[in-house]
């Protein structure tokens, strides 16, 4: 694991291998590994801002545990763009098929039964009150 | 911060490299703009959240400015010049990086509330 950390941080090792490629490949790689950055900051934003802007929920601390599954779930998003984007770029150096992911569809799952939590608080909520 | 495309040389065939370099460009600042609006949720946050006025809210604050300024700077250096970018260096797990530390800080004060 260290030494995949130390590959992101060392763009020589990431150049000691394959070809360079048509740079355009390169910067394709490099926008969506932008693109996902963004995601995760959205995410790190949605955290910052259930934080301060919710009202205290009926649920005890329900605030708060929105609050850092949504940061620490941005933050594994950054982790993981940073990882695939050294990855593809790997691969493209070497003209081997890119990595394939399951990630983008366990974040899609992750979000979406969040939010489907998040409809079944508010209509019990809505419903069971007084 | 002005990517526009070069003229053709030779007869080679007439790409148009300055449109990939404006696109990761802009990407660069829109990413920028991300990590100025979290920024400003951090300091927020810090100052009105369950750490407010004790040193650890303060702290927050600062680190969270020092980050983003930081992290600004890596935006920058990564899209100063025209034509085609230079090479990529550290700048992308750097502001990966920035974007952890924001989500650690951020989970650092919203878990004060619940003590």
């Amino acid at each position: 694991m260290w030494q995949a950390i130390r590959r992101w941080f060392d763009p020589r090792e990431l150049r000691s291998v394959g070809r360079t490629p048509d740079y355009r490949f390169s910067l394709a790689n490099e926008r969506t590994f932008l693109a996902w950055l963004r995601t995760g900051l959205a995410l790190v934003a949605g955290g910052l801002a259930a934080a301060q802007f919710l009202p205290p929920l009926p649920l005890a601390h329900l605030r708060e545990v929105i609050a850092v599954a949504l940061l620490l779930l941005g933050g594994t998003v950054a982790v993981r763009a940073v990882d695939h984007w050294a990855r593809t770029e790997r691969a493209i150096r070497l003209g081997e098929e890119l990595p394939a992911s399951r990630f983008p569809a366990l974040l899609a799952l992750a979000v979406g039964l969040g939010a489907l939590l998040l409809v079944a608080a508010v209509l019990i909520r809505a419903l069971g009150g007084p | 911060m002005n990517g526009g495309p070069e003229p053709p040389s030779g007869d080679r065939p007439a790409r148009n490299p300055g449109l990939q370099a404006e696109r990761t460009r802009l990407a660069w600042r829109r990413t920028a703009l991300a990590l100025t609006v979290i920024m400003v949720l951090t300091v927020r946050l810090a100052f009105t959240g369950p750490r407010a006025g004790d040193v650890v809210g303060a702290s927050a604050a600062g680190v969270a400015v020092l980050g983003w300024g930081a992290a600004l700077a890596v935006c920058r250096r990564r899209v100063t010049g025209t034509g085609p970018l230079p090479g990529q260096g550290r700048a992308l797990p750097l502001v990966a990086l920035a974007t952890v530390g924001f989500a650690l800080l951020g989970t650092l004060l919203a878990a004060s509330g619940l003590g």
